[in-house]
């Protein structure tokens, strides 16, 4: 399809350092058997773990045969032969719905869309099959084994046609979950339970942190919840909500708060559809501010949902408007990305204008 | 003519376009084109960047290139032939693709027809399930035309499709239905009761009174639910037609759509997969005709839809859709290629939408009264059954009486059972979703009902609390 986008020096001058990674590491002790990997070996030791250990797992898409264009599927078809392995045409609607009749018969089918910016041939399959097989059979079928990966977001030279972040579209639709993971760890840890929950799942991958991010990731098969966000920053100001990449950019933007006095508490939400509402409830009872950021144009984006919710539950305890810090609502632009980029300033002018409201 | 393209010119265009395509051509002495190269794709510029890739004179080239007619392509995909002439393929062949067919009108065989043998009790049982199937499609029409159930959708006029493809496959074979398919479940044994059920969307329907009436759907009996959308489950088909593949079953997935699902991208998605995968399965058109008001002119300018599998790579047969034992032949015929081929095949029948597209369609706004009534007369694939077994000495009036009577009251038993049955409590609602109802369901029904129990009157009495 098209080229794959390499994470450059554009996108290291937009994130400061590598090490920003480091500190999000979510591992309990450094243990003697992990290794340093970035998100695509973690995605791709996720993979290789989920086919060992169910022989009736499949991993398929546009390219996955020699390693897919990001490198996420390397070495699976030949250790688990192009039967389990292998390319399909270049279709999504048929990617997915082949994907949904083998999850139908009780397998886990592992379909990758190159890029989120071309799920969109899928999303009939997504919205109106996958989404709806267990539900209108009455639980007689499911399609539970589909787990879609799509890489997304910004890259720093990706245009419109291979930086958008649809993750909104899909968490509009009762009967998939939405999850989008942080780092490695997370990566290898969240693929793993979506590729084993009962539900289908979409799992968008941050393509910017593909080789950027790096921290130490356990070699065992492990697992983390679905539907449960994280505090990876404790703070008393104000509440910040994000997910994917832009926590790195959130990340950021706490440090230097910090240095102004401002205390913000970060959380990654992980699992957009279902969300963990009484998470960020907590948290936003606790400070009495929030603020929300992601890639995507702030019109109809999640952190709208994010806000009504808040806004619904934590009302007379704001003492601020709910901010959100996100894309432009224009398509997404190659020479104005560090323009349309909800970037680490704009987030910090958003932080101070919350707290000194 | 023969025509030759100024070659020079040509090779510096593609070498730009396609600089990785390495020459196949062998040199030959004597050869006036020593550094013809040969490329996948003729470059076809519009000559801003001067190069005019057709010179349509001739040439002293072209002479030779007639001489070496023995020159060939060794392409992706197998050896391609070159010749001088340039010969568009026509966009049809000169005749349309023959149809399949065992009986005529009045059920006797054509001189010289093959097809497999049916036994007597086969015939007859397929002969019954015919019948029964018009019967449930016509008091189940009655029903909602009475106001009774919301919806309905009838096959008549294809109940040859239904029966005799259900009568060709196994209990194994999965079903991927269309919506107009209930004669392959009916086949299978899912009750009158059961189908009755479904439609009175009572706490008895498998899928818990979520879906329109005749959005069926049986585990126990291999048949996938039917959902209203148009062939987007042709997809899913070949996805399970992989997994019976790889645990190397001996069945085949069995899927069906109509001649205006052909149109969407899920048809072609799902053809070309099937091929790719070397998926056993069988896709079924029903080529009846209409797509609710839009015939097929207004839909494909090819010769139907048989011919679009050589396109794709999938064997394919057309075959007269109201003939019961010519489909039963072919499906049949279909399976074993299938399932000992490890390969796709498409079937379309050509049959005719006899009753209206739903109960929310009258056809006869846009199309004649009396196409229609020729189609339940003579073209009536129940009657030339009926015909065949009557001259085979397996059926008489007495026998045709008897079933008719003993279906029609079992048919309105089974209606009045299912209308009596309660409807799926509140809670059925919220379940399924997913597999446990995440925290945002568990609210959401807890407000539901506090709502319910101020609001009772805005609620239907008979869904449960």
């Amino acid at each position: 399809m098209a080229a794959a986008a390499n994470p450059t020096k554009r996108l290291s001058k937009l994130l400061s350092s590598q090490s920003l990674f480091r500190r999000f590491s979510s591992t309990p002790e450094a243990q003697p058997t992990e290794k340093s990997l970035n998100l695509c070996s973690a995605v791709n030791q996720a993979l290789h773990i989920a086919l060992e250990s169910d022989p009736k797992s499949y991993v398929f898409g546009e390219d996955v045969g020699f390693g897919g264009v990001f490198r996420c599927t390397v070495g699976l078809a030949d250790r688990f032969g192009k039967a389990r392995v292998f390319n399909t045409p270049l279709c999504e609607q048929g990617i997915v719905g082949f994907g949904i009749g083998l999850a139908a018969m009780g397998n886990r089918a592992i379909a990758e869309i190159q890029f989120a910016d071309y799920i969109f041939p899928a999303f009939d399959q997504i919205v109106n099959e996958a989404a709806k097989f267990r539900y209108r059979s009455g639980n007689q079928f499911n399609c539970g084994g589909l787990t879609i990966r799509a890489p997304y977001g910004a890259v720093g030279h990706g245009g419109h046609y291979h930086s958008q972040s649809p993750e909104a579209f899909f968490c509009h639709v009762p009967g998939i979950k939405v999850v989008i993971p942080r780092s490695p760890y997370q990566a290898k840890g969240l693929l793993l339970s979506c590729i084993r929950d009962p539900n289908p799942v979409v799992f968008f991958e941050p393509k910017w942190l593909y080789r950027l991010a790096v921290e130490e990731v356990p070699e065992h098969d492990y697992m983390l919840p679905l539907s449960e966000a994280e505090v990876i920053r404790e703070g008393s100001d104000l509440t910040m909500v994000g997910w994917g990449a832009q926590l790195a950019i959130m990340q950021e933007a706490c440090r230097d708060a910090e240095k102004e006095g401002i205390s913000c508490e970060l959380i990654d939400l992980k699992t957009l559809l279902p969300w963990d509402k009484e998470m960020v409830e907590a948290s936003v009872k606790k400070t009495g501010r929030l603020l929300i950021s992601h890639e995507a144009p702030v019109t109809g984006g999640f952190g709208a949902e994010i806000s009504a919710s808040i806004v619904e539950r934590c009302f007379s305890r704001l003492e601020a408007p709910v901010a959100r810090v996100c894309g432009l609502d224009t398509p997404f632009p190659l020479v104005f990305e560090p323009f349309y980029m909800p970037t680490k300033n704009k987030i910090l002018d958003a932080i101070r204008s919350t707290v000194n409201y | 003519m023969a025509m030759s393209w100024n070659s020079r010119r040509v090779i510096g265009a593609v070498k730009r376009v396609t600089p990785q395509w390495k020459s196949i051509v062998a040199r030959k002495q004597g050869d006036l084109l020593p550094t013809l190269r040969l490329f996948p794709f003729p470059f076809i510029g519009d000559g801003s960047d001067g190069v005019f890739p057709r010179r349509f004179q001739s040439t002293e080239a072209e002479k030779m290139l007639e001489l070496s007619a023995d020159r060939s392509l060794e392409f992706p995909g197998g050896k391609v032939t070159f010749v001088s002439s340039m010969n568009f393929l026509a966009e049809a062949s000169a005749e349309r693709v023959h149809c399949y067919r065992t009986l005529d009108e009045s059920g006797q065989p054509l001189m010289s027809s093959k097809f497999l043998e049916v036994s007597e009790e086969v015939a007859v049982r397929m002969y019954t399930a015919m019948v029964t199937l018009s019967q449930m499609d016509s008091i189940f029409y009655e029903a909602q035309r009475q106001g009774r159930i919301s919806f309905y959708v009838t096959s008549i006029g294809e109940e040859a499709i239904n029966i005799a493809s259900a009568a060709a496959l196994t209990d194994d074979d999965l079903i991927v239905p269309q919506y107009r398919e209930p004669g392959v479940l009916l086949w299978r044994g899912f009750s009158l009761q059961e189908f009755a059920n479904q439609c009175f969307s009572n706490k008895a329907d498998y899928g818990k009174g979520r879906q329109m009436p005749v959005h069926y759907g049986s585990n126990k009996l291999n048949y996938f639910t039917v959902a209203s959308t148009i062939a987007s489950q042709l997809p899913h088909a070949v996805g399970a037609a992989y997994s019976l593949k790889m645990d190397k079953r001996d069945a085949c997935v069995v899927t069906y759509f109509g001649d205006g699902g052909s149109s969407e991208g899920d048809f072609h998605a799902a053809l070309n997969f099937a091929a790719v995968m070397d998926a056993p399965v069988i896709f079924i058109c029903r080529n009846n005709g209409w797509a609710i008001s839009t015939p097929t002119s207004d839909q494909f300018r090819s010769d139907g839809v048989v011919v679009r599998g050589q396109a794709y790579g999938v064997r394919s047969i057309r075959v007269d859709g109201n003939d019961a034992l010519a489909v039963y032949s072919a499906v049949q015929s279909a399976r074993e290629m299938a399932i000992s081929e490890q390969r796709p095949i498409l079937i379309e029948a050509l049959t005719y939408r006899a009753g209206h597209h739903t109960t929310s369609d009258d056809s006869t706004k846009y199309r004649p009264a009396d196409e229609i009534q020729l189609w339940r007369t003579s073209g009536d694939p129940v009657t030339r059954f009926r015909k065949w077994i009557e001259c085979n000495g397996w059926w008489n009036n007495a026998a045709e009486n008897e079933l008719r009577s003993n279906t029609r009251q079992q048919i309105l038993n089974a209606i009045q059972v299912a209308e009596k049955v309660e409807k799926p409590p509140v809670a059925d609602l919220f379940t399924d979703v997913y597999d446990v109802p995440p925290p945002n369901l568990q609210e959401q029904e807890r407000l539901l009902r506090e709502t319910i129990l101020r609001h009772p009157a805005d609620y239907p009495e008979n869904v449960p609390f």
